[in-house]
């Protein structure tokens, strides 16, 4: 809705000064962090705390030492980008006959998928833990990126259903009526016409994937552990650490902020599953 | 492939994986979680097992940890749904006419959802709420107060706190992105008939956004009633019971003292909560589809 530019009026003025305010206000405690990974432990804990500071790299390259960051890290990219994968290709198929060849029963069967994310995790942490352990998956990635798959499988059916369902059947009737097979219509004609929503479904599953805790946190240790159980070690450590703790934070979260900036509009979709557009 | 059969069982077949997979997701935890919560079964003490009926839930009901836990996961539901609804709107209705800079605050607003539940739990354990040198107690000290000591002397409070703080973007988003649905043309003819902000917040803005609310609280309801991490990573349930929701109560059973019977008795009252949330908010997004 930008028709003009805005005219600076004193309520124009006002609402401006207030809704940067709050935003600073709100947004203080993220950007805090970020400007203690780059001060020493000293100047972290220094009394008034310092806003000027002279720069210093060092709390990376010690995070990275001390506690193996690039470990946590990989383990993090892999159960969300496998997860994700998994994810797209159990639930692409499955919105791809939704859609096209709705029955029935396809929308019961989408309320149905809705109702298994309403499951508390914690409801299930009993037997997951014992299904692990007598399989020798406790703290594997297998087991994460298979459970990660399957908490968002019902995200990825919806989001991935709502976005094939705008696409004209038509056209993939004519594909097949010049006898392009299944795979050929689907790569061919569906791929590039749904290309949009596949990725923004991609997207946030591996938002929802990179911030996943429970999980995390009840089934993994040392050699499966994610970016997030490698921060709460953090909790309750000895000595000068807080520099080091916002180095490794900010490590953690600055790629998968600037992802969910960009997947804003498909996360509100997905997360209350088309009921706000 | 024939033309005839195509439409029958090919898409059975390529919904097969995903439903299957559900399926099992659901009902295997499910049935074992309820059979676990009918035996004996305590990880320390593999020999002792048997039968034993509904003692687990008497014996998860009458855990002196179970009424506060209750209460707990209560308040904590309550007062972030209020917050961050309350504030949301706010938030919402404050960035919705364009300013300068707008698309910039908008980003720096909703980044703290995006951000792993440890990383802002710890953020705000250690950074904000330390009572020595964290800067909530530098701004009290600036101003003359006994700085607080948050997390102990008002675990449930700062656990409210964190948990708002990460959940208020969610519900700013929802309602930027339900505002910019509305109906501009009425809303500038409201103005031309002189119609006061508190007017067409009362009869245009609220009643657009009703249906925005309802879905945010339903799903905060759902999510919250699982808040975990940010308990396991500041206070540990602690002081005593004063921050322990059911969630964590459960895990307590479970991993810490190895109770998967008691524990499981407890998964399935948790679950029997959040299907209650879950029945509005499916009946909700179902009328949706049509």
């Amino acid at each position: 809705m930008r028709h003009h530019r805005p005219t600076y009026t004193p309520a124009m003025i006002l609402r401006t000064l207030v809704a940067w305010s709050v935003t600073l206000f709100l947004f203080f405690p993220l950007g805090w962090m970020a400007l203690t990974a780059f001060k020493t432990e000293l100047q972290a804990i220094a009394v008034p705390p310092l806003v000027l500071f002279e720069p210093t790299l060092e709390n990376f390259t010690i995070v990275q030492e001390r506690s193996d960051y690039m470990h946590y890290a990989l383990n993090s990219l892999i159960t969300s980008i496998g997860s994700t994968i998994l994810g797209l290709a159990i639930a692409a198929p499955a919105a791809y006959a939704m859609a096209f060849y709705p029955s029935k029963a396809t929308k019961d069967v989408l309320m149905w998928m809705l109702s298994t994310k309403m499951m508390p995790a914690v409801g299930a942490l009993m037997p997951i833990y014992v299904l692990a352990q007598s399989s020798n998956m406790l703290d594997s990635l297998t087991a994460l990126v298979i459970i990660f798959t399957l908490a968002n499988l019902p995200i990825m059916v919806w989001m991935l259903y709502a976005g094939f369902k705008d696409i004209p059947k038509e056209i993939l009737d004519a594909a097949r009526m010049d006898g392009a097979t299944l795979w050929q219509e689907a790569r061919m004609v569906l791929l590039p016409l749904a290309i949009g929503t596949i990725a923004s479904t991609g997207l946030l599953c591996l938002v929802l994937s990179w911030n996943e805790a429970f999980w995390s946190l009840t089934l993994t240790a040392a050699k499966a552990g994610t970016l997030a159980a490698l921060i709460a070690q953090y909790s309750s450590p000895e000595g000068l650490f807080w520099a080091k703790l916002s180095a490794a934070s900010l490590m953690a979260i600055a790629p998968i902020v600037v992802f969910g900036w960009f997947s804003q509009k498909q996360l509100v979709q997905g997360l209350t599953f088309g009921a706000v557009k | 492939m024939s033309q005839k059969t195509a439409p029958r069982t090919l898409p059975r077949l390529l919904q097969a994986p995903a439903v299957i997979s559900l399926l099992l997701w659901m009902i295997v935890p499910l049935v074992m979680t309820i059979y676990f919560s009918t035996i004996r079964f305590n990880l320390m003490q593999p020999d002792n097992t048997g039968f034993i009926g509904l003692e687990n839930y008497e014996y998860f009901i009458t855990d002196p940890s179970f009424w506060p836990a209750v209460l707990n996961t209560m308040l904590l539901l309550g007062w972030v749904i209020v917050i961050t609804v309350v504030l949301g709107l706010f938030l919402g209705l404050i960035t919705d006419a364009p300013f300068p800079g707008r698309g910039i605050a908008r980003v720096l607003l909703i980044s703290p959802f995006f951000v792993m539940p440890t990383v802002n739990a710890l953020l705000w354990k250690h950074m904000m709420m330390n009572p020595v040198y964290g800067v909530l107690a530098q701004v009290w000290i600036f101003f003359g107060a006994e700085p607080v000591n948050w997390l102990t002397d008002y675990p449930l409070f700062s656990i409210i706190l964190i948990v708002s703080w990460q959940w208020l973007p969610f519900a700013a988003l929802i309602f930027i992105t339900a505002l910019q649905s509305m109906d501009r043309e009425q809303l500038e003819a409201a103005r031309m008939d002189g119609a006061t902000y508190l007017q067409q917040l009362r009869y245009l803005y609220i009643p657009h956004l009703s249906r925005p609310i309802a879905v945010v609280v339903m799903i905060e309801m759902i999510f919250l009633l699982s808040v975990f991490a940010e308990i396991f990573t500041t206070t540990q349930g602690g002081p005593s019971d004063a921050s322990t929701n059911v969630t964590f109560l459960i895990f307590k059973q479970a991993l810490l003292d190895f109770d998967f019977g008691v524990a499981s008795a407890g998964a399935l009252f948790a679950v029997i909560i959040a299907n209650i949330a879950a029945v509005f908010l499916i009946r909700m997004v179902g009328k949706n589809l049509d």
